[in-house]
């Protein structure tokens, strides 16, 4: 369509140029002003094009103000993690409803919260919830409420680098925490030695490896953390960046697993997602039912099944430690974040038929990249929640 | 001269007399237009450089209200509980930098000396070529590198030797665990070793050659002409070369972020990890949700613009003092 409408601009311009170019052939007739004349010819052409140029611009966006009217077209920032999914769920759903764009931009969960508070997108997209300050923060600014709906479910994975140790080590939380605050400084500390009987672990430093931005990965496992242990709870806390009392920072999921590999006995997380692709191999972790998991995405499913009992109105949960026998302790929601109060009706009605379809068909595509799927419960009661977005 | 022929065109050609009377109104016109055009431009990057101090000053109030001066001073980065101190971030970054130069300054000019005084001229400007497209390479690559090669290197090869020659220095002391202010330092030369080449060839090529023949008419030798004639000669735009060279260092982020190993400390040993103003800006930016932490950052923008600032104007200082104690080789 508008590539059609680029030849007809084209055209136009040749034609306009066409039509000025005898222009210095009638000079000459005048020979002395022949040479003037010439010049003069080539900057009406030049003005010429460039007057066809702008009549063709504006036409041209006239011509889509007009196509436009009829489309719908909303706008979405926020969290990296989901940011594969959403674009393939963004994009077939523009396919079966060719009127509708949705477009996103994947600027970090801080970015997704700030511009949805300030009203400059239509929705946002964070992997932590909202805290109650951001919450009433932007309930003063846009005088509406704003809900969560979890989307997909995300793991954290560990992985370590220890030369002459090749089998899966399991980590207690215990381990764990001691490990990350600084507490337990070798690997063959008695912590991690106990639940590896089969493992004859090395009485080496342990260099301690954690992302350096910030990063919803990082939320996932502190907060994993802060559940598991009084002290990190006490003296780290959970936000996507945390003061950390030990080791060295990596960049993003690439810069953990790097150094993890270029340093000898050291151990770092990354999500579950970049160690398949990328064929890292990675520990267990022992659940709060005090069995060893192996991420995957049924365990972390599974997670998000165990934490749907207690699931309150808002879904602003964390399922870290979830109970359950199979799930894996180090999960979480990430979360589209949508005002509840949406005047202009079409955009209304547009969000609210994308979030059932992603809670129908959308769920049925998110193995294909690894992704988690949400369990049947969570699905049914965020379905009763899209019914509060109104008017 | 154009004027005269348009002059006499006029007065041999009655029938345009209008129109050649507007092109030398518009011609008068040029002079007034250009310096507009000029002055405008000019004027442009002082306007940008001013709001952009400005939207960083407005957007860090909250933290200079709360921390007020002490968030140079403080060693604390805590976004969980609120505390922020810049001190480690700075402290990284102008180590990083020290350590850059001191690699890359006489690197550079020995390559520029060698490339512009010493090797034939057109082999000279095809390895300057090579040079200015060293200076092209995006930085992320530089930082690929050095995780990739040249910390496994140091580690292995250069650290080891270092500790066991000079390991009782505080400065080489504790454990190496490759992503370090020292890596930082060295990647970072690497990058701007470009810089000094390429413009110190230039200032050198400049110099003219009647100094040099000066020179070795009195019966110096090649080594003494460069020494005591054409570096003398060049020395204003040598440093001026150095100086770009040290913005460059101050204000690089991604290659750092990747082997400085971002964390926080301020540690005597050149060894330990470390931490960018820069790169700590980049790297907490997009996932900062707390006001109090997104004010924090700015700030740490102020700091590095005012640190540039700070240093440039020494440089100047510099230069000023040594064009005067030694005004006669201009």
């Amino acid at each position: 369509m508008s590539r059609g409408q680029t030849t007809g601009q084209g055209r136009s311009v040749k034609d306009g140029a066409r039509t000025v170019e005898p222009a210095p052939g009638r000079r000459t007739r005048a020979p002395r002003a022949g040479v003037r004349g010439g010049r003069g010819g080539r900057w009406a052409v030049l003005g010429a094009a460039a007057l066809g140029l702008v009549l063709c611009a504006a036409g041209r966006t006239w011509a889509e103000d007009n196509t436009n009217s009829a489309t719908i077209s909303l706008t979405g920032a926020g969290a990296t993690f989901p940011y594969p999914m959403y674009s393939k769920w963004f994009d077939a759903y523009h396919k079966l409803h060719p009127n509708i764009e949705i477009n996103y931009q994947s600027i970090g969960s801080g970015g997704g919260i700030r511009q949805v508070t300030e009203g400059t997108v239509d929705f946002g997209a964070t992997d932590g919830p909202m805290t109650e300050a951001q919450m009433k923060a932007l309930k003063e600014k846009r005088a509406c409420g704003i809900l969560h709906f979890p989307t997909v479910l995300g793991g954290v994975v560990p992985i370590y680098n220890i030369p002459g140790v090749t089998g899966e080590i399991k980590f207690t939380p215990a381990a764990l925490a001691g490990i990350y605050l600084g507490t337990i400084t070798k690997w063959n500390d008695a912590a991690i030695q106990k639940a590896n009987p089969g493992l004859k672990l090395p009485e080496s430093d342990i260099v301690v490896v954690h992302r350096a931005d910030g990063s919803g990965t990082t939320y996932i496992w502190v907060d994993f953390l802060s559940k598991v242990s009084e002290p990190w709870k006490d003296k780290v806390g959970v936000a996507t960046s945390v003061k950390w009392p030990v080791g060295l920072g990596g960049k993003g999921n690439e810069g953990v697993s790097g150094l993890v590999q270029q340093t000898a006995h050291s151990i770092g997380y990354v999500e579950l997602i970049y160690a398949v692709q990328n064929k890292i191999s990675y520990g267990t972790v022992q659940n709060a039912a005090g069995k060893f998991i192996k991420a995957d995405l049924k365990s972390v499913t599974a997670a998000a099944a165990g934490a749907a009992k207690d699931m309150p109105e808002d879904f602003r949960v964390s399922i870290t430690n979830a109970p359950g026998d199979d799930a894996y302790p180090v999960a979480s929601f990430t979360w589209l974040l949508v005002p509840d109060q949406i005047q202009n009706e079409s955009k209304r009605k547009a969000l609210v038929d994308f979030l059932n379809w992603m809670l129908d068909a959308g769920q049925s595509t998110t193995e294909a990249l690894q992704y988690a799927p949400l369990p049947k419960a969570v699905i049914e009661k965020e379905k009763k929640a899209i019914e509060k977005i109104h008017g | 001269m154009n004027e005269l022929l348009t002059e006499s065109r006029a007065a041999s050609e009655p029938s345009a007399p209008k129109r050649i009377r507007l092109a030398h109104r518009l011609a008068r016109a040029g002079d007034p237009l250009f310096y507009g055009l000029t002055l405008a431009s000019a004027a442009s990057i002082l306007v940008i450089t001013g709001w952009l101090v400005y939207q960083l000053y407005v957007n860090c109030e909250e933290t200079r209200r709360q921390f007020g001066w002490s968030f140079l001073v403080g060693r604390n980065w805590d976004p969980v509980a609120g505390d922020f101190g810049a001190l480690p971030f700075i402290y990284g970054t102008i180590v990083t930098s020290i350590i850059a130069l001191l690699i890359a300054t006489p690197l550079g000019i020995s390559a520029a000396i060698f490339l512009a005084e010493l090797v034939p001229p057109r082999l000279s400007s095809v390895l300057a070529f090579l040079v200015d497209l060293l200076a092209a390479v995006p930085s992320v690559i530089y930082g690929l590198l050095g995780i990739f090669l040249l910390v496994p290197f140091l580690s292995s090869t250069v650290v080891p030797v270092l500790q066991k020659a000079v390991g009782f220095l505080p400065i080489f002391s504790g454990p190496f665990y490759g992503v370090s202010l020292f890596s930082a330092g060295i990647v970072l030369a690497v990058m701007v070793i470009p810089f000094i080449v390429s413009i110190s060839r230039e200032v050198l090529l400049a110099v003219p050659q009647a100094q040099r023949e000066a020179s070795f008419a009195l019966g110096s030798t090649h080594w003494e002409t460069v020494w005591k004639v054409v570096l003398p000669h060049a020395r204003r735009g040598i440093y001026a070369s150095v100086f770009l060279a040290l913005a460059r260092a101050l204000g690089e982020t991604m290659a750092v972020t990747m082997v400085i190993g971002n964390a926080p400390e301020i540690s005597k040993s050149l060894l330990a990890p470390g931490y960018s103003i820069a790169a700590a800006v980049a790297n907490e930016f997009t996932e900062a949700t707390e006001n109090l932490h997104l004010s924090a950052l700015v700030e740490l923008g102020l700091v590095l613009f005012a640190i540039t600032i700070v240093i440039n104007g020494l440089a100047r200082l510099l230069i000023l003092a040594t064009a005067r104690g030694q005004g006669h080789h201009g």
